[in-house]
Parts: structure tokens; C-alpha cells; sequence
């Protein structure tokens, strides 16, 4: 969403921070409240990372909060450390370190799991605070006199000690953090980030090492709570314990969806509104403690209808008003013929395993899965020679999506072994076999929802072009060499050129078939899988699709699956029945066509019936 | 310090109290393993509940009153709560039912704290169960150990709703497969609501029988809410089998690691549900597709 304008964001930003010194004093605004909104903004930054751009939410940040600060807060009042900086960076060290290891435990599990398990981490660190650690962290009584900052430059000596004297180090500190996270979710890393959140399973498949972006998210969150946690000492000249509570996670996350998630400023706005509407209730309404019972209404109707909080409200408004957002609702008409297409050239399949290979690039040797009772497939014995184009048909049922599965190591065998150039694949996960240069498109679309087109088709690409895993966090996603080249390609493979803004939402549903085609081909498989390419679609539709299939088969070796038969006898070389998980029959389509075994299988005996009758 | 009527009476502390984080952990898993909605409400409806008990007993006079009114009371609360909010969530985010259910638990906790301000009330135990009991080596409240009676029957009335009742089977079926559930012709919507309405009965049941052991105050849900996240972890979510035994577990290790050094109990605590997520990641009685 920061891509268009790029440094845009950054001027308007530190405009508006320069200016606040010389508004809010004009409207009575608290120093020590604005000082509070830019710490929970800067605390918010990493955590909306976390939870808005990767879909993780975390009930545990005040973990890293309170570590961050209480180490920042020992070194500069018991340790006697004199750089309040330094103390800052080390305390946010220590948090990401931490952060680290708790979530290699806690990214285990995703979803609700994950929740809990968060929830519970920081309790502990919630007790650890207290009790066994009190004789360093004060216990109770927390660390008071936290020095502020000072430089001496040599000239002149900048002293920032409260208020609005603290604010410009606090502003430059809340500066800083913004263009570093701008400039990580402008990353290929950031965009990978939105893929685990949009469809993690697709994420994964196009073969993005998913855990460890995970973690990166995870560690920089924490981070960016540890270096806070320390401005929260600073600010306070005292760093109090409950920096550890769950409240301090529970207020970060409210913050977060009342401002808006997955916008970076959301927190801050959130915290701005927050702190506010507190000073509001409290002085001038004479409210009381009940302040907080009406920000917890408010919070709870934002989440029940304004979802994207309030960034996104206007946003919604803005797009509603300029009337933005109905020129891209309407369906743009097929712009280009099918003749055209024969034009695109076919797209180069990369070999990664051994191009000095010789024999069947795939081979699988007595594959079988069951689940439970249910034999799914039984050993299978299949091999696919290179450049051919196999057709797979079978009833319903007969164990076509499990074989594919099975293949692209999606689910392990239950015995058997997969041969991929030559290399046992068998029990390797999806991620690494789609590096190696084998994937398949879903029978059901596996797509990035919220992204556009050209967005998706970026993942698959970022995947073959960047390796499992790389933490090119201040790369620019524009300036990968290769991945414009490769995406518009794909896009005019699948002729989705006209529509390569569009979100994945706003698509037709032939269009979506075709991006779930993409995404299989834009990390340039050098076999790939094709489950029902042509399921629900239109007659035309069908007739451009394998057009589209035919350009796609050029230079690579495909297996498709499908219950278009007439599509199936013209596309492939050879073809494989299925039945009730075995392997029927093997062939050309003349002779599949003539096996009176597969007949049987597809009339079912009905003809015998009808004989006797 | 570590005496054999010590350790005894401590033992008895940690079944009280596992007992009833039995209780309040399995209206959670079943709501959760059910309806797909981890409720961070649960705890708060704790705290109501004993607060409904606080009013009931107020009013009448009667402990048994109280808990009836404070029992159907939360179930009101429950069913409402499904009807007017949680209904609409079912097929948003898991994330939106987490920031939902986290907001309605401030409210809870804000307009209780409104109306009785922060400072801690008690309930009386009734009379017949008041005093202590010798139990042979040592002397124990004898309402610690009603507690246990008690919680052991409402544990037994949930197991029987569950396995025993046609609802129940439903409720299960929908814990394994709520969409195949809803293909059979079942209205599950009209399932839901109840075991909302089941689960929130449960926490607000234990809140009431929990008030004469400890005071009642606005906050006191949240600490709960961890602990039953806890003991559901260890169990495994959706796992009625796991939230008692997990419970139980719970209840125990607070109570022996208190023992020793009261500071501990709560670290133990997370140190044994890290260990069983690092060896059994579904915790002990979890099955794979319930999540």
C-alpha cells in the first residue's frame, strides 16, 4: 500500500511530527500524553508486523516490552551505564534475542494456539519479573531514576529531560522506526509476510520457508517492544513492572484495531485515541474509572463494524467519495483473442536438481496413503519421462488429488518412493520439492485474497528468484532483477495483463482459475501439476484454457488431471486411469479410448444391466 | 515447613482448586472445540458469575438461591452474548472473534467494577458447611472440601449432557465436524447458542462456588482466563477427558509449588505446559483437526 508514492510517507510523517510541538501546546494537549502516544506508537509498529501484516496475533508483546525496558532501565541505574542510547539498543538486542527463542516455541502452533500460548509466555515472564529476578528488577517497586538522554556536541549540549524537551528524542526515535518498517514491508520480505497472512498453505507451497518468516516477523516485533520498553523508563524516569502485564498486551492490541491494523500508523492513531479520549473522560467529563468501560464499548463496536479500525474507516470513505474504487469492480472484457496468445513466448522451465540427469524425471515406485481404513492410493507405480504432457482421468473418487498431493509431498506417503530427476524426494516438505522445480495448481483456488494480481504472481516468482529463505529486509521489492520481467511474462500467459491491479476478490471466477494456473507457473516449474485446470469453467473458457495449456506445455513437463475428456485426448501424449486408488491403464488416448477396461470403469456395467433387460 | 498434614492439606487445596479450573476449562473447550470461538471473555463470565451469586445472596439470604440465580443468570448472559454478538463472527477471522471476545471482557470487568467499585466483597459459606472437618491427621475447611464434592457433581452433569444426551452427541459430532453436522440437517446455530449458554453456565457456576474461598473482585477473572488457557493446552483443545484432567493437573502444581516457594507456583505452572508442548503439541488428549 506505500509503494506507489515511496517517500511520500516519510516527508509527510516527519512534517507532521516536527509540527505537533507547535500545535498541540495551542489545544492543551498534555506533553507527557503525546511523549505516551509516540512510546505505544513505536511499541505498536513492530507488533502491527506482526499481527497486520502477518496475521499473527500476539497476546505476549508486554514479554518484550518489559524485557527490553528493564534491561535498558538496569544498565543505565544500577549497572551504572552511562549511554542512554546504547542502553536502549542493548535492552532492544536482548528483546529480539528473546524474542527469538520464545518464538521458536510459540510458532509451533498457529491460530488459536498460538494466541494462548503468547498469553501464557508472558505471565511467566509476568512472574519471572517478580520473584526470582526481583533482586534485579525491583519486584514490586520496579527501577526508578532512569536518566533521560543527553549529547554533548562538542559546541553546545542537548539536554531532553520531560515534556516537551523529551519529545524531539522520542520523535526522532518514533521517526526512525517508521522508515525502518516502511522500508520492511516494501521488502520482498514484507510482501512474503501478507502472502502467510492471506493463505499460509500457498505460501508455503510456492515454497517460501514460512516458519522463518514467521519468526522474522516474530523477532522484529520484539524488538521493536524491547527498544520501547526502554523509552517507557526513559520517559517515566522510573521503569514500573506493569510494563509486564497482560493489560500492557491487551492495551497494544486495542490500540492496534482501533487505529487500524496492517498500517503501520494504526497503533499510533489507536494510541493517540486512546490516551485522549482517557484524559478526556477522566478531566473533563469527571468520568471516573469509568473511562474505561466506555473505551471498551467502543472497542468492541469498531470490531463488530468498522474492521479495519479507523484508518481503514477513512480510507473506505475516501475510496466511496472519489468513487476510486467502481472502476476496478467492473469486469474488464477479455481484451485479448486467443490468437494472440500462440505470440507470447513459452515460458523457459528452470532445472535445478541435476540437468545432467538421464532416465524419467519423475518416477514413483509403489506409492500408497491411507487414511485409517481408507486406502486412498495403493501402490502406484508411475513415471514420467521428460517434456511429456500425461493426462490423468478417473472417476470420482479414485484417488486423483491424493496421488498429486503425494507427489508434490504435500501429504507423506504411507509407504512408497518419489523420484524427482533422479532425486529421492520422498518425505521432503512442499517448500523445498517446489524449489526444486516441482508444483501443481489446486483443484479448489489456493490464492493471496487480498492482494492483486500482480502481487500474487510476485510470491511464486519471489520464490524462485530468492531462495526458501533471505532476510533482504531493505531490498526493494521493484528492484529484484528478473522479477518484473518474469511476473509480466506470466501475466500475459495467462492473459491477466488488463488486470494486474485488480485484487484476487474482484476477479471473475475464470480469471481466478487462470491465477491459480500462474502461480504454479511464475516459479517456472520444471514439472508441473495441473488439478482440474478446466473444473467449472465455460465452454469458451475451456477452449481458451487449453489453448493456454498448450502454450504453458512448451519446454516443460506437465501432468494434468481433468474430467474433460475431449480436452484431455488433445492435449496429452499419454494418458493414466485411475480406479479406486490403482492404476487402471496406461496409454495414448487412441488406446485408452479403446480399453475395454476403462469403459467398464466409466459406463460402471451399466451396459450389462441394460443388456438383461 | 514441609510437614505430612502440610503436604495433606495442600494436596486438598490443589483438588479444590483443580477441581474448579476443571470446571470453568471445559465450558471453554467446549465452546471453543464446538463453535470454533476461543471466548477471552471466559474468565470475566467467571467473575460475573460470582458477582450474580454476590447479588442472588444479597437478596435472599440463601447460599443454594444464590447459586441457582447466579448459575441461570449466566446462562441468560451466555445465550444473549451468542445471539447479539457471537453469531456474527462465526465467519469472520479467528483473529476479530479474539479482539471481540477481549473487548466484551473489559466491558464485563468495567461495568461490574462500576457498580461495585474495585474493592473486594465476600460471600459467606452456608452455615451447614462452614467450620472445619478433621480428616484424621490434620483439620480442613470443611467448605475446601464441598467445593470438591460439589464441582465433582457438576463435572458428572456435564459429562452426562455430553455423553449421554442427545444434544451431547451433537455438541461432539460438532467438535470432530461441525460442517458435516450442519449437512445432516442439524440446525447448529441452534446447538451453538446452547452450548454458549452451557459453557458460560459453567464458568459462572464455578465463579459462585469459588466466592466463599476467595473474595470477589472486578479483576479477578483474568488470572483465571491464563490458567484455564493453561490447562487447556495441556489437555488439548476441545477435550472434555482433557480439561478435567488438565485441570486437575493445574490445580496441583500451583498448590505443591506453593508449598515450597509461593513465587514458583505460576512459573512450574508454564514451565509444564511448555514441556508438553514440546513433547505432545496437541497436549494429552488432543486430536488433529480440531483446531
Amino acid at each position: 500500500m506505500f509503494s506507489k508514492r515511496p517517500v511520500l510517507v516519510e516527508i509527510v510523517t516527519a512534517a507532521v511530527l516536527v509540527a505537533v510541538p507547535f500545535v498541540l501546546p495551542h489545544l492543551d494537549a498534555a506533553p507527557n500524553t503525546v511523549n505516551r502516544i509516540l512510546v505505544w506508537g513505536l511499541f505498536g509498529i513492530g507488533f502491527d508486523i506482526l499481527f497486520g501484516y502477518t496475521g499473527l496475533l500476539s497476546f505476549g508483546q508486554s514479554a518484550f516490552y518489559g524485557t527490553g525496558g528493564f534491561i535498558a532501565a538496569y544498565l543505565l541505574t544500577r549497572a551504572g551505564f552511562p549511554y542512554v542510547v546504547l542502553a536502549l539498543v542493548i535492552g532492544m538486542v536482548a528483546a529480539a534475542l528473546v524474542g527469538y527463542l520464545i518464538g521458536l516455541l510459540a510458532l509451533r502452533r498457529t491460530g488459536i494456539y498460538f494466541a494462548m500460548i503468547t498469553v501464557a509466555i508472558a505471565e511467566i515472564f509476568f512472574f519471572v519479573e517478580f520473584n526470582p529476578l526481583s533482586e534485579w528488577t525491583g519486584g514490586e517497586n520496579g527501577l526508578p531514576g532512569v536518566p533521560t538522554p543527553s549529547f554533548d556536541l562538542g559546541f553546545t549540549k542537548l539536554d531532553f529531560t520531560s515534556g516537551w524537551s523529551l519529545y524531539p528524542f522520542l520523535a526522532l526515535c518514533f521517526f526512525v522506526g517508521i522508515v525502518i518498517a516502511l522500508r520492511i514491508v516494501r521488502s520482498p520480505v514484507g510482501a512474503i509476510l501478507t502472502a502467510i497472512r492471506e493463505n499460509p498453505l500457498r505460501a508455503a507451497a510456492v515454497g517460501h520457508n514460512v516458519q522463518a518468516y514467521k519468526l522474522t516477523a516474530f523477532v522484529i516485533a520484539a524488538g521493536y517492544a524491547g527498544f520501547a520498553g526502554g523509552l517507557l523508563g526513559v520517559l517515566q524516569g522510573f521503569m514500573p513492572p506493569d510494563a509486564f502485564m497482560f493489560e500492557t498486551s491487551g492495551q497494544l492490541i486495542m490500540q492496534t484495531a482501533i487505529g487500524g491494523r496492517g498500517t503501520l500508523f494504526g497503533p499510533l492513531v489507536g494510541a493517540a485515541v486512546w490516551l485522549f479520549l482517557q484524559d478526556f473522560l477522566q478531566a473533563t467529563l469527571k468520568l471516573g474509572a469509568a473511562w474505561k468501560l466506555v473505551l471498551g464499548l467502543v472497542f468492541v463496536l469498531l470490531v463488530c463494524f468498522l474492521r479495519q479500525g479507523i484508518i481503514g474507516g477513512i480510507k473506505d470513505l475516501f475510496t466511496l467519495v472519489t468513487g476510486k474504487g467502481r472502476a476496478a469492480e467492473e469486469p474488464v472484457e477479455e481484451a485479448e483473442p486467443v490468437a494472440t496468445r500462440a505470440a507470447v513466448a513459452p515460458m523457459a522451465a528452470r532445472h535445478r536438481a541435476g540437468t545432467n540427469h538421464s532416465g524419467p524425471l519423475l518416477r514413483a515406485r509403489g506409492l500408497t496413503k491411507r487414511y485409517g481404513g481408507v486406502v486412498a492410493n495403493e501402490s502406484i507405480d508411475f513415471k514420467v519421462q521428460h517434456g511429456e504432457l500425461r493426462g490423468i482421468i478417473g472417476p470420482n473418487g479414485a484417488g486423483k488429488t491424493t496421488f498429486f498431493k503425494m507427489l508434490t509431498c504435500e501429504v507423506p506417503p504411507t509407504s512408497g518412493s518419489i523420484v524427482f530427476e533422479g532425486r529421492d524426494i520422498t518425505g521432503m516438505s512442499i517448500t523445498d520439492v517446489c524449489q526444486l522445480g516441482l508444483t501443481k495448481s489446486y483443484q479448489v483456488n489456493q490464492l493471496f485474497n487480498k492482494l492483486t494480481v500482480r502481487e500474487n504472481l510476485n510470491i511464486a516468482a519471489l520464490a524462485e528468484l530468492r531462495g526458501t529463505f533471505k532476510l533482504d529486509l531493505f531490498a526493494r521489492l521493484d528492484r529484484i532483477p528478473g522479477l518484473q520481467e518474469q511476473v509480466d511474462h506470466t501475466l500475459q500467459l495467462v492473459s491477466l495483463g488488463a488486470r494486474s491491479d485488480t485484487p484476487v476478490s474482484q476477479l471473475a471466477y475464470g480469471e481466478k482459475r487462470r491465477l491459480e494456473i500462474g502461480l504454479a507457473l511464475a516459479s517456472s516449474p520444471g514439472l508441473l501439476l495441473l488439478d482440474e485446470p478446466l473444473a467449472g469453467m465455460s465452454p469458451r473458457e475451456r477452449v481458451e484454457t487449453v489453448q493456454l495449456l498448450k502454450s504453458i506445455a512448451q519446454g516443460r513437463t506437465m501432468i494434468v488431471i481433468d474430467h474433460d475428456m475431449d480436452a484431455l485426448f488433445e492435449l496429452a501424449g499419454r494418458i493414466t486411469v485411475l480406479q479406486e486408488g490403482r492404476v487402471l491403464a496406461e496409454g495414448t488416448p487412441d488406446e485408452i479410448k479403446a480399453n475395454p477396461l476403462v469403459q467398464d470403469a466409466y459406463l460402471g456395467g451399466v451396459h450389462e444391466e441394460e443388456l438383461a433387460t | 515447613m514441609l510437614t505430612w498434614s502440610n503436604f495433606l492439606s495442600q494436596l486438598f487445596n490443589g483438588l479444590a482448586q483443580g477441581a474448579l479450573l476443571a470446571l470453568i476449562s471445559s465450558g471453554l473447550t467446549i465452546i471453543y472445540g464446538t463453535l470454533g470461538v476461543l471466548n477471552l471473555a471466559h474468565g470475566a463470565m467467571f467473575m460475573l458469575g460470582g458477582y450474580a451469586g454476590y447479588v442472588a445472596f444479597q437478596a435472599t439470604g440463601s447460599f443454594t438461591l444464590a447459586v441457582i440465580a447466579g448459575t441461570l443468570f449466566m446462562l441468560v448472559v451466555g445465550v444473549v452474548m451468542e445471539r447479539v454478538i457471537i453469531r456474527y463472527f462465526y465467519a469472520r477471522p479467528h483473529e476479530d472473534q479474539l479482539l471481540v471476545t477481549f473487548g466484551l471482557s473489559i466491558v464485563f470487568v468495567e461495568i461490574v467494577r462500576f457498580f461495585f467499585s474495585s474493592q473486594s466483597l465476600s460471600v459467606p459459606a452456608p452455615a451447614v458447611l462452614s467450620g472445619i472437618t478433621s480428616l484424621g491427621v490434620m483439620f480442613y475447611p470443611t467448605y475446601r472440601l464441598a467445593v470438591v464434592g460439589i464441582v465433582a457433581v457438576a463435572l458428572l452433569a456435564l459429562f452426562f449432557v455430553l455423553y449421554r444426551t442427545r444434544l451431547g452427541m451433537i455438541v461432539r459430532a460438532g467438535i470432530e465436524d461441525a460442517v458435516m453436522v450442519d449437512s445432516l440437517g442439524i440446525d447448529v446455530y441452534r446447538v451453538f447458542m446452547a452450548v454458549f449458554g452451557i459453557g458460560a453456565m459453567a464458568a459462572g457456576f464455578a465463579g459462585i462456588v469459588n466466592a466463599p474461598v476467595v473474595s470477589l473482585s472486578p479483576d479477578m477473572g483474568e488470572a483465571i482466563l491464563v490458567q484455564t488457557f493453561v490447562v487447556v493446552v495441556i489437555g488439548g483443545v476441545g477435550s472434555f477427558p482433557g480439561a478435567v484432567v488438565g485441570g486437575l493437573i493445574a490445580g496441583e502444581i500451583i498448590s505443591l509449588t506453593s508449598m515450597v516457594n509461593p513465587g514458583y507456583a505460576y512459573v512450574m505452572l508454564f514451565a509444564v505446559m511448555t514441556l508438553v508442548l514440546l513433547v505432545r503439541p496437541r497436549g494429552l488428549f488432543g486430536a488433529r483437526g480440531r483446531e
